[in-house]
């Protein structure tokens, strides 16, 4: 199956590794792979934040990029919660039924990236391998928004050498919220604090999600707490195989950076 | 008209006040115990319901019914309870309320009246103003006593004093009530306030009350609580206040039994409330022989007309949204600056206000969706949170300072740089040569301006080298590669 990538500006640019991890997976099944470099942002963080009328453009451009697509893949189940839960009203909005007609005849085809593999593609063993103590973070939009379940633990549950063990108050945000994290940025790292004392007390040498905003975030409080756990998307643990861990299958330029060895920067 | 929702208009924003409370760890200890205790509770009584989720569906079909023929309802509700032997009587806003309750007391000649715990009086103020006219409000709800003893404000909307543990409310009734050796067991200050307000519903002759619901086809109100301090104020005065607003109708006295299913469990984690009082107009020989009820608008009709807004009417105050809420979970209530607080608060008080008001409230949740999962009559808050935002931005940008609020600026360059893929191209360049003053050992840990609130608290890994559409043109380049 031809799949058509869209891959989101934030990870496009901070973190590239979850695409290129994305890629390696899905080459990996026999799945031809495209990414149309038209692409930018979905206009969640507009929509979100307010500018709803600045997220319009950004749908049509979505729609426009990828009209024809078989399928499209999508490495953030924020970025997948925006398009299903808010193109169609943003369309209905306008008032042009056209519109309104391509938003849901593209919806459909329109995945987050392991509900592609599971529920489309019907494949819960990618024939990965990675050797670690591992603990999942349900991002909210992927667990309230798309009702993904668990479909990403079915992934890693068969991923060879993972241990994967449960996180506590798994179901609690981790403080992101996009903006929210800059307006209300004690709030926010005060729910960061209680989400990394849950994370550490699971003994997880690595923190997954399917979405790095969130991941981001908590990256971000556990290495200003000198924290020994790795953060990593669901997608690079997915890539990773006994002949290639993630770190060969990326460049080195892009490799991510890890806490473990950051540890003590600061000091 | 004059809409006040309590001492909002004057309450810090969010954030500020969130700052507070953060810094406050028994509060936050206090609030986090007693939330998890009704969350468990939910949670277990929820679970066992096999149709519960058809009885969220109902709940809100319900009210969404109502609320499209609110007006005809209403009408009714008046006819019906007139006809029992009630009086109606119709308030555009808080001063309003407060002068048709004001002048009933006066009417009756009372000085004092003994009240059930009700958020609509909290929201008009009642309080403030009898005070001022030399009229003594009794709070006989537990905690809305501590409050009132303590001249705190109600952090929570079922639970309003839930903020303070039991060795402060200890030390509230030792100062207050002059009981110097009282003890600190449940059972010491249940008893305590139980000899202080005994007296109290035995001697003020005026009662006065919020309602849960207000049933049009019979013409009934009826109040769901706890303590049994309700059914004694309801019962023993021979006059009744009722202060009621407009949207707490519901058509029929079958659709209770919808509500008296989702309200207790999603509020208290109880399968039934130990009282449910329900009454109709005056029943000579039985009850006050004088039953008076207070419809109250105060910016509801403004809400009503929003069709995005209108569903936050639907509230049944059951706070399920506040004990789910990650962000009131660490702030608690007084952050909000307004008797409606968490995520229900956060979208209602702006707009009881056309959104004059607490403009910081829409912005205090990252939208996680914990409040709509549990919501009893599926209220999407998040959606009217967004909507709400929306509101704000628009107001905003029709000045030039809110044009030039870095925010705005900030999204207006997104926009631009979103529109075409070479100028992200040219901007991901940009921000990678940009970042290097703030990039120490390889990560940044501080950042200027908007952007400190993140590295207060989190680090940033700065911009790779590469970005995915860089290494996909090389690989084109190179297929193999």
């Amino acid at each position: 199956m031809n799949i058509s990538l869209f891959i989101a500006f934030y990870n496009d640019t901070l973190f590239p590794e979850t695409g290129i991890a994305v890629v390696h997976v899905l080459e990996r099944l026999g799945q031809t792979v495209d990414f149309s470099r038209a692409q930018t942002c979905c206009g969640q963080m507009h929509y979100n934040s307010g500018y709803q009328s600045e997220a319009l453009p950004l749908m049509r451009k979505f729609i426009e990029t990828f009209r024809n697509a078989e399928a499209v893949c999508i490495p953030s189940g924020s970025c997948v919660a925006m398009i299903r839960e808010q193109y169609p009203r943003i369309a209905a909005e306008t008032g042009d039924r056209k519109l309104a007609a391509e938003v849901n005849a593209l919806l459909p085809r329109v995945y987050e990236f392991t509900e592609l593999l599971v529920n489309k593609l019907g494949i819960e063993d990618v024939g990965a391998f990675y050797p670690h103590r591992v603990t999942y973070h349900a991002s909210c939009h992927s667990l309230r928004g798309l009702h993904i379940g668990d479909i990403p633990l079915r992934l890693l549950r068969n991923v060879r050498g993972l241990e994967l063990v449960e996180l506590p108050e798994w179901d609690q945000c981790c403080g992101f919220g996009g903006t929210f994290a800059i307006k209300n940025a004690q709030t926010s790292a005060a729910m960061l604090a209680d989400k990394m004392k849950n994370i550490i007390s699971t003994g997880a040498q690595v923190c997954t999600a399917g979405d790095n905003s969130c991941l981001m975030h908590i990256f971000g409080g556990l290495h200003r707490e000198q924290a020994n756990v790795k953060t990593i998307h669901i997608a690079e643990i997915l890539a990773s195989t006994e002949n290639a861990s993630i770190e060969n299958a990326s460049t080195e330029e892009t490799s991510a950076q890890k806490v473990s060895t950051r540890k003590g920067s600061r000091a | 008209m004059t809409v006040r929702i309590g001492w909002s208009a004057t309450a810090p924003d969010f954030q500020d006040a969130a700052k507070v409370s953060l810094g406050n760890t028994q509060l936050r200890h206090n609030v986090k115990y007693a939330t998890d205790v009704i969350r468990a509770k939910r949670a277990k009584v929820v679970g066992e319901m096999p149709d519960w989720e058809q009885l969220r569906q109902a709940s809100g079909d319900i009210k969404a019914h109502t609320m499209r023929h609110l007006d005809r309802y209403l009408l009714q509700f008046e006819e019906n309870m007139t006809r029992a032997g009630g009086q109606v009587h119709w308030a555009r806003d808080a001063d309003e309320a407060n002068q048709i309750v004001r002048s009933l007391i006066a009417q009756y000649g009372g000085k004092e009246i003994i009240k059930v715990k009700t958020m609509t009086s909290d929201e008009v103020q009642l309080n403030r103003d009898l005070e001022a006219h030399g009229i003594t409000p009794y709070e006989t709800d537990l905690a809305d006593m501590i409050l009132q003893l303590s001249q705190d404000k109600p952090s929570h909307i079922v639970v309003p004093a839930l903020h303070k543990n039991r060795f402060e409310v200890r030390e509230i009734f030792k100062e207050k009530m002059h009981l110097p050796e009282l003890g600190d067991q449940p059972t010491d200050l249940t008893d305590a306030a139980r000899h202080y307000l005994r007296q109290k519903f035995l001697t003020v002759k005026i009662g006065f009350s919020g309602a849960n619901f207000a049933v049009a086809e019979t013409g009934s109100l009826v109040v769901v609580e706890s303590e049994g301090n309700g059914r004694m104020c309801l019962t023993l005065p021979d006059v009744l206040i009722s202060l009621v607003g407009i949207e707490k109708i519901v058509p029929t006295f079958q659709d209770l039994e919808v509500f008296l299913q989702t309200l207790p469990r999603s509020a208290t984690g109880e399968r039934m409330n130990p009282y449910t009082s329900i009454w109709t107009g005056v029943t000579p020989g039985d009850g006050p022989h004088a039953v008076h009820v207070v419809l109250l608008d105060n910016g509801r009709t403004e809400v009503h007309a929003d069709p995005i807004g209108r569903q936050t009417l639907h509230c049944i105050r059951c706070a399920a949204c506040l004990n789910a809420c990650p962000v009131y979970r660490q702030t608690g209530g007084h952050a909000y600056g307004s008797v409606y607080q968490g995520p229900i608060g956060a979208i209602l008080t702006p707009q009881l206000q056309s959104m004059e008001h607490s403009q910081s409230l829409p912005y205090a949740s990252s939208l996680c969706g914990a409040c709509y999962e549990v919501c009893p009559v599926k209220i999407n808050i998040p959606e009217v949170l967004i909507h709400l935002r929306g509101k704000v931005v628009r107001e905003k940008r029709r000045h030039l300072s809110g044009k030039l609020d870095p925010e705005n600026l900030g999204m207006q360059a997104m926009t631009y740089i979103f529109a075409d893929a070479k100028r992200l191209e040219a901007a991901q360049r940009m921000a990678r040569t940009a970042q290097w003053p703030f990039v120490h050992k390889d990560m940044i840990t501080k950042l200027p301006g908007m952007l400190a609130g993140w590295t207060a608290a989190r680090d940033l890994r700065p911009i790779p080298k590469q970005s995915f559409r860089q290494w996909w043109r090389k690989r084109e380049r190179k297929p193999n590669a």
